[in-house]
């Protein structure tokens, strides 16, 4: 099915990695790996509490202690910016409340959220200090689940919170941030044509991306108001943004050094850590080195949201799908803005289904605030919309592929949140899938099978990047988003085809933020896309530079040069006048011809390529624990086209691990005090490698028109139907329909003996 | 906190017994070191046990073999002598964490820790271990079963620390089993741990047999009814589901982030039963 076509040098290889060497001999530095002379090490205090007003905080005796170079608090920070949202990660930003989730004024919303800090000479002293600081709270009531928040008498997070989205104005505060609703033709007819309708409500758990690396920086304030961060994020253009703004510092004085990233899958797109170091650096003169433990990062960064939603879809027996509703709920965490928007424009997105409606909510409870996970809205959704599209098909005894492609949106389907499809190759995955030997692998006892699909938008954005023409024929690429799956390998790949020369020639660095033009982000899968369209015009403008180079030694029109295979030829009236002249000769001759070469560009990249994928999952069930063991997985997707098919392939395996970890066993569980009670890998439960079998990856390659290879996003998609598709085998197994993640062997051992299985053993 | 690596168990006594303060004995350090970073325990002193060499042999003799109390995962893993004669206290101990982990930690430590889940407990239980402890009295032997007293607590003395587990002989057509549940495969603790022992006659009836459960209950349980459920029959279905009666029957366990108390009560037997059918399949061929 790989479509490793022969006509490129470069595309569609699978090169070793530049990072690779430094990655596995430990050369490579990460967050925490950053020292500087004099520097300080910062601690942060934490709330016990979920819910609580801070009267005062006593931090006279922490000041005190020797080696103790500052303490700060939430009336140290320069005052909160407007609450005005903007665009900043893969979910919108309002730096107020990012300026109170980095540290707490005057309530803590949940337990972990920072209400203090200090730096001192060492960790222990540190953290010495933090346990000396006398925080006087007045405990409130608290809220953790969704519905319960939304109810009107929940406790209140934030008593000027007014739902937006509903008219009139409402007049009193409410938990619900935000309503919003898609709809496109006539629902209500749309399931009176229907000859089943099935309705079902589905929750699932926040979980965490789970990345090995916890938060880590270093921030150096200089006496001139300077700030240097060293940290590791999914974007140095957007550290270097939220700590200018949160502490109220012009951006040309930020200048971020992307670390290595240890993990991101969306986690890293926000501050944590960085200005309250940057704080306490200003305050001390000093370095300040922060770095959260691996509890820290469970109480205190975001995970996705957790979701309660209520899918409802009708159909004619022949299958066609004639109405779709969802009703949506979000936690977002203890600061309005979650991934909603996403999660109600993807739930019915695979499908062209006339009458569509969904209403989604923004909902805020006594938890960290949700920070973008992979996808981020769209698995909740989608979640429910699959199984009961499975559920559908099983009524109707069709077949659940067929029952997805005759109604899967094609080319010119218009999505019901806006847009119209272009080249999609979501009918090419479940074909691909029904052909797939494992669709039709015998199964054996306590076995089940189950298929789900899944659509994420992929976005372009901001790019820059440029090529450097170096004199003995190399080329250096410098480019502005940080690592995280594979993008040095594929942008320097992208560029060593445009310019003709070997990957190995080229180096490829991530620059920091005064060393290239802005970026936005490592995410919505963007990078090997619009970074890659930068890099290929930078490529393309430094290859103009080397023609005209070559025409001015041959003393020709320079628009009689043309470039192929890595050299310059004559061409038209010239052609075969002289001998080709290959890059390293231009590049050795650049001094004499007009100095260094190179090409920049910087761009606003549109035309992202939608992505679809189908997944396959076979899992066995031990009736007796409720233990369900997925026994085999194929994740079909189309991705355009594969620059480095090894790392698309490991995007799919990533994304289908984490998924399986959501349907199977992740989740926060919170005490009666609204405590976190499994803050750690032990208690909450990331699959282990021996928990999954070879994750067997078909890459389908409908190219994107809009990309000069064909290139579509592709590392999101994987993690939206592995929880449906998990689902569906455990019915397929059992005859029991699961609708609440984890499927955990609890919850699977008690639905038995609640329904029966088919197959007893 | 002060650090000390005794070379004998007559220092390593005087040490804990004129400790200031609760000392802990340092084996290979896979719970302790963890409760100390995370600050759950802050003791004055650590005795580090390793540099004892009784505390790192394994020999065998007329009563059985002899265990040091910090030899490690690994090193028993590799035992031809142990796995042979007790696979299901070998199985116990290498389910504890991962490879790297098993190079560290030791049965010792697991019994010490005294927490309700560990692995290898129920399976020295049902193997009918009994342990060695050094103390400023002299040295007094233990059945496993009566070592701790709930999580984290156990019955050693002040000054005391165990040197060795004492596994009886083999006897002819005998075998042990465990088998634990966990959500995932591997690096997990014990939401359920069942060990059972037993001998079977010529015709393959029950002699005796010992049953144990762990994260059932504050401690590990020796399950009385469990063995009664099997002993004299021929392990059929009828005895087994008798087992599996008496293994629920024996729960008393918490809810908990790790199960319910109706999910381990179920699981509890479920496992033993299947502890049983694999001990008895192993008795039949030894």
């Amino acid at each position: 099915m790989k479509n490793e076509t022969q006509e490129f040098k470069w595309v569609g290889k699978r090169p070793i990695r530049p990072d690779g060497v430094d990655k596995v001999t430990g050369r490579a530095k990460f967050g925490a790996d950053m020292h500087l002379p004099g520097m300080l090490i910062g601690r942060v205090l934490r709330s016990p509490h979920a819910h609580a007003r801070i009267r005062s905080i006593d931090t006279t005796k922490a000041a005190s202690l020797p080696g103790v170079k500052a303490v700060v608090t939430g009336s140290d920070f320069p005052p909160p910016p407007p609450p005005v949202w903007q665009a900043a990660g893969e979910v919108p930003v309002n730096f107020r409340d990012l300026a109170r989730n980095v540290m707490a004024r005057d309530k803590a919303l949940y337990d972990g959220h920072a209400v203090a800090a200090v730096a001192a000479t060492s960790a222990a002293i540190a953290e010495e200090a933090i346990d000396l600081i006398e925080v006087d709270y007045e405990v409130l009531p608290h809220v953790i689940d969704v519905k319960a928040a939304m109810k009107p008498d929940a406790p209140l997070l934030h008593d000027d919170l007014f739902t937006d989205g509903v008219s009139p104005k409402p007049d009193k505060p409410s938990n619900i941030a935000k309503r919003m609703e898609f709809a496109v033709g006539d629902i209500e007819a749309g399931f009176s044509k229907a000859d089943v309708v099935i309705e079902r409500e589905f929750t699932t758990k926040p979980v965490h991306q789970g990345y090995i690396e916890p938060h880590a920086c270093v921030v150096d304030s200089s006496e001139d108001g300077r700030l240097f961060i060293h940290c590791s994020s999914q974007g140095q253009f957007m550290v270097r943004q939220f700590c200018a703004r949160v502490l109220d510092v012009e951006i040309s004085k930020v200048t971020v050094v992307p670390a290595e990233i240890g993990g991101g899958f969306g986690g890293k797109t926000t501050v944590y850590l960085e200005p309250t170091a940057g704080l306490l650096s200003r305050i001390t003169g000093r370095p300040v080195k922060m770095v959260m433990s691996r509890t820290e990062v469970f109480r205190a960064s975001g995970p996705t949201s957790g979701g309660a939603t209520k899918i409802k879809i009708g159909a004619t027996k022949d299958g066609t799908i004639t109405a779709a509703q969802a009703t949506l709920a979000y936690q977002a965490g203890a600061f309005p803005g979650s991934p909603i928007g996403p999660g109600c424009m993807c739930a019915f997105a695979p499908y062209n289904i006339q009458n569509v409606n969904v209403v989604g909510h923004d909902v805020v409870v006594n938890r960290p605030k949700v920070a973008a996970y992979r996808a981020p809205g769209a698995p909740i959704s989608e979640f429910g919309v699959e199984c009961v599209i499975d559920e559908i098909a099983e009524k109707l005894s069709i077949d659940p592929i067929a029952l997805r492609e005759k109604n899967a949106a094609r080319q010119g389907t218009k999505a019901y949140y806006g847009p119209t499809f272009g080249p999609i190759g979501f009918v090419e995955t479940l074909e691909a899938a029904k052909q797939h030997p494992h669709y039709s692998a015998p199964l054996g006892e306590n076995q089940g099978r189950g298929v789900a699909s899944g659509f994420w938008f992929n976005i372009g954005g901001d790019s820059s990047a440029s090529v450097h023409i170096n004199e003995d024929g190399t080329a250096t690429v410098i480019e502005g988003n940080p690592d995280i799956g594979g993008s040095r390998a594929s942008l320097a790949q992208m560029a060593a085809e445009v310019l003709g020369i070997d990957y190995d020639k080229i180096r490829i660095t991530v620059a920091d933020t005064s060393s290239v033009g802005y970026n936005f982000l490592t995410g919505g899968s963007r990078v090997t896309f619009a970074s890659g369209k930068a890099v290929i015009e930078a490529a393309n403008g430094a290859i103009s530079e080397l023609c005209a180079r070559a025409a001015k030694l041959w003393e020709i029109d320079a628009d009689a040069v043309e470039w192929v295979d890595g050299e310059a030829r004559p061409a038209g009236d010239n052609a075969g006048d002289f001998e080709p002249m290959p890059l390293s000769t231009i590049a050795g001759a650049s001094g004499k011809t007009g100095g260094p070469i190179s090409g920049h560009a910087s761009l606003n990249v549109k035309g992202a390529g939608p992505g679809f994928g189908t997944h396959i999952c076979d899992v066995e069930v031990d009736q007796e624990t409720g233990r369900v063991s997925v026994i085999r997985y194929t994740a079909v997707q189309d991705v355009g086209r594969a620059i480095h098919p090894g790392y698309v392939e490991g995007q799919l395996q990533g994304g289908v691990a984490q998924g399986v970890g959501w349907a199977l066993n992740e989740e926060y569980i919170y005490d009666k005090d609204g405590r976190l009670d499994n803050p750690g890998f032990l208690d909450y439960r990331v699959p282990v490698a021996s928990d999954l079998p070879m994750i067997d990856t078909v890459l389908v390659e409908v190219p994107n028109p809009n990309h000069p290879y064909g290139v579509r996003g592709v590392g999101e998609v994987p993690i939206i139907p592995p929880m449906a598709a998990v689902a569906n085998a455990i019915s397929d197994a059992l005859g029991v329909r699961l609708k609440d993640l984890p499927m955990s062997p609890p919850k699977v051992l008690a639905s038995l003996s609640n329904g029966g299985s088919r197959t007893p053993s | 906190m002060d650090y000390k690596a005794p070379n004998s168990i007559d220092e390593a006594v005087k040490l804990l017994a004129e400790a200031k303060g609760a000392a802990r004995v340092l084996a290979g350090g896979t719970d302790l070191l963890v409760q100390i970073r995370a600050g759950l325990a802050k003791p004055p002193l650590v005795v580090d046990v390793k540099n004892i060499p009784e505390l790192r042999k394994i020999s065998t003799d007329s009563d059985g073999i002899h265990i040091g109390a910090a030899v490690s995962g690994a090193e028993l893993g590799e035992h031809d002598e142990v796995k042979a004669a007790w696979p299901g206290v070998v199985e116990a101990t290498e389910l504890i964490g991962s490879t790297q982990i098993q190079g560290r930690a030791s049965l010792g430590g697991n019994l010490c820790n005294a927490s309700p889940a560990a692995d290898t407990v129920p399976a020295l239980v049902a193997a009918g271990a009994i342990c060695i402890i050094a103390g400023p009295d002299g040295q007094r032997e233990a059945a496993v079963e009566h070592v701790a007293t709930g999580p984290g607590q156990t019955t050693l003395k002040n000054g005391e620390f165990v040197t060795e587990f004492r596994l009886p002989k083999k006897l002819p057509r005998s075998a042990d089993a465990y088998l634990r549940f966990i959500p995932r495969t591997e690096m997990d603790i014990a939401v359920v741990g069942a060990g059972v022992y037993l001998t079977l006659d010529e015709k393959g009836v029950c002699q005796q047999a010992r049953v144990a459960l762990g994260a059932v209950a504050p401690t590990v349980l020796l399950v009385g009814d469990g063995s009664k459920a099997i002993v004299g029959s021929s392990l059929d279905d009828a005895a087994l589901d008798r087992l599996k009666a008496a293994a629920s029957a024996a729960c008393n366990p918490i809810d908990d982030k790790r199960g319910t108390v109706e999910f381990r009560v179920s699981v509890a037997g479920v496992l033993a039963k299947r502890a049983a059918l694999i001990a008895k399949q192993r008795a039949e061929v030894n």
